[in-house]
């Protein structure tokens, strides 16, 4: 069962919550090549977090199979610390640690985990701040930060464990619009340099820019993927069509 | 009048150094008191980690097999059979069990109040504690773990620093509610200061002073605490920068 071509296979999956009185994933398969960037859109409890959130198992899927670099994750077997490691995750509420500088949210993973020399996470945390702005916030708590300025922290504070794929849960759905732009821009950076991406959005400007592919999501399933293209230009299914025409 | 307040004075706490009872007294007090606290919260902790990490990690260790889930399953139930019968006794009845039941052929009298106290002030450490785990946000365990933390790190770089901050003005509360509480160790006949402002009233025959003077000692001792949580609390605050 081998497929080198793709780094993300999703066979399947499904998810209960409460004894199968709500189905949050019903079936659903999708694969993602390295270096893709896929949104995933849809109206809100289609799902969409949940999928995102099987991916490095946030959630645990009821049944189905998610493989990442030919591995099955969801076997319980399976190191999900080590997982985890390679999947970054940004939230919609940053969730950044206000008990640390932003430098030591940066580096108290890279240390305890990767056993990384603190010299030395340190001077990848201030390259990474530098590259997105911050480097003069290096020493400031996460309270003293704009929403803007928190996401943009906890976008390279998971860049820091150097991850495979960066999974982004709406990260602009609780900034102020003016903040919006900034987050997206580093966004649109990572997606240049090649960094695996899978992005839950609501920005439809941006997933028409960056995605190579969008999934639309409605009741647990995928129910439309395409190029945005496809996806904005000529959807398919009513229920996309209808979604459209509410976002647009 | 004048007179009579400092003849009773003199009745009550200079004559056979009388004084020096409630100074004994205050003593035991607080032995028993500190005592009781430090197990409390040793107890307090432990269960408030066995409680949380079923809470929060029970799954996951379920899902990967093995006996410590069995075993966290099972330390779990006697720490909620625990707090339920703690806090649903008087503390006084589990002072009497413990002196005259399970500690009938212990007579350190002092010792058994503090074990007693000790383990009825543990039951409401470890809600305390587990409370302060309870309301750090999700995401902050999210957080941890999405970046490979395992359950472990994430409790003691994230959670426990934040829980701490947060269960420190409860804690001390508690140990102002404790003081009050061991008031009644004079049941076991243990010389604390109430105890002690009670064996002046009953020689001297005369009430008013002793057991005033009792009250107010233990005013000045909660005020005192009272005041330190304060200042505590101002620190606490000002570290957060
Ligand atoms: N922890 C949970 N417990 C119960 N139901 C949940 C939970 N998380 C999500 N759901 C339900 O699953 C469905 C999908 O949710 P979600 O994946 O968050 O949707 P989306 O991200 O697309 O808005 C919704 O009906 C939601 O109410
Ligand atoms: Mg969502």
């Amino acid at each position: 069962m081998k497929d080198e071509s793709y780094l993300i296979r999703v066979e399947d999956l499904h998810k209960h919550y409460r004894d199968h009185t709500i189905h949050a994933l019903d079936g659903v398969s999708i694969n993602i090549k390295k270096g893709e960037v896929v949104c995933i859109i849809g109206p809100s409890g289609s799902g969409k977090s949940t999928l995102l959130r099987s991916l490095n198992l946030m959630e645990m899927p009821s049944s189905g199979h998610i493989f990442v670099d030919d591995v099955d994750i969801t076997d319980p077997k399976i190191d999900i610390n080590l997982h985890r490691q390679k999947m970054g995750m940004v939230f919609q509420h940053f969730n950044l640690f206000p008990n640390m500088t932003v430098q030591k949210n940066m580096t108290i993973a890279p240390e305890k985990v990767l056993k990384k020399n603190p010299d030395e996470a340190k001077k990848q945390a201030l390259a990474l701040l530098e590259r997105v702005g911050l480097s003069d916030r290096a020493d400031a708590y996460p309270d003293q930060l704009s929403g803007g300025q928190k996401q943009r922290i906890a976008i390279v504070r998971a860049l820091m464990m150097e991850p495979e794929v960066m999974l982004f849960d709406e990260p602009t759905s609780a900034l102020d619009p003016e903040m919006v732009g900034e987050v997206l821009d580093v966004m649109k950076e990572l997606a240049k340099e090649g960094m695996t991406m899978v992005v839950v959005t609501h920005e439809m400007g941006f997933a028409r820019e960056v995605a190579e592919r969008i999934v639309f999501m409605d009741s647990g399933k995928i129910i439309e993927t395409g190029t945005p293209e496809e996806i904005f230009e000529s959807p398919k299914s009513e229920r996309l069509q209808s979604f459209l025409a509410k976002v647009l | 009048m004048f007179d009579r307040i400092k003849a009773d004075f003199i009745l009550n706490f200079v004559e056979s150094d009388r004084w020096l009872m409630i100074l004994k007294g205050v003593v035991a007090t607080l032995e028993i008191t500190s005592v009781a606290l430090v197990i409390g919260v040793v107890i307090g902790v432990i269960i408030a980690a066995v409680r949380s990490t079923y809470d929060k990690n029970g799954e996951d260790m379920k899902r990967r097999g093995g006996a410590s889930y069995h075993l966290l399953h099972a330390a779990n139930t006697v720490c909620r059979l625990y707090l339920t019968v703690i806090r649903g006794t008087p503390t006084v009845v589990q002072l009497l069990i413990a002196y005259f039941i399970i500690f009938a052929s212990s007579n350190n009298d002092i010792l058994v109040a503090m074990i007693a106290f000790g383990i009825n002030s543990g039951a409401y450490v470890a809600e305390i504690i587990r409370g302060g785990i309870m309301s750090i946000d999700e995401g902050q365990f999210e957080a941890g773990r999405s970046l490979g933390l395992n359950y472990y790190m994430t409790m003691r770089y994230v959670v426990v620093p934040q829980v701490i901050k947060n269960v420190l003005p409860a804690l001390f509360n508690e140990f102002i509610v404790l003081i009050k509480e061991t008031s009644v160790a004079g049941y076991i006949g243990v010389e604390d200061l109430t105890k002690m402002g009670d064996l002046i009233r009953s020689r001297t025959y005369s009430a008013f002073m002793p057991l005033l003077a009792v009250a107010a000692i233990y005013l000045i001792m909660v005020m005192g605490l009272t005041a330190l949580d304060t200042r505590l609390e101002r620190r606490l605050r000002r570290n957060e920068r």
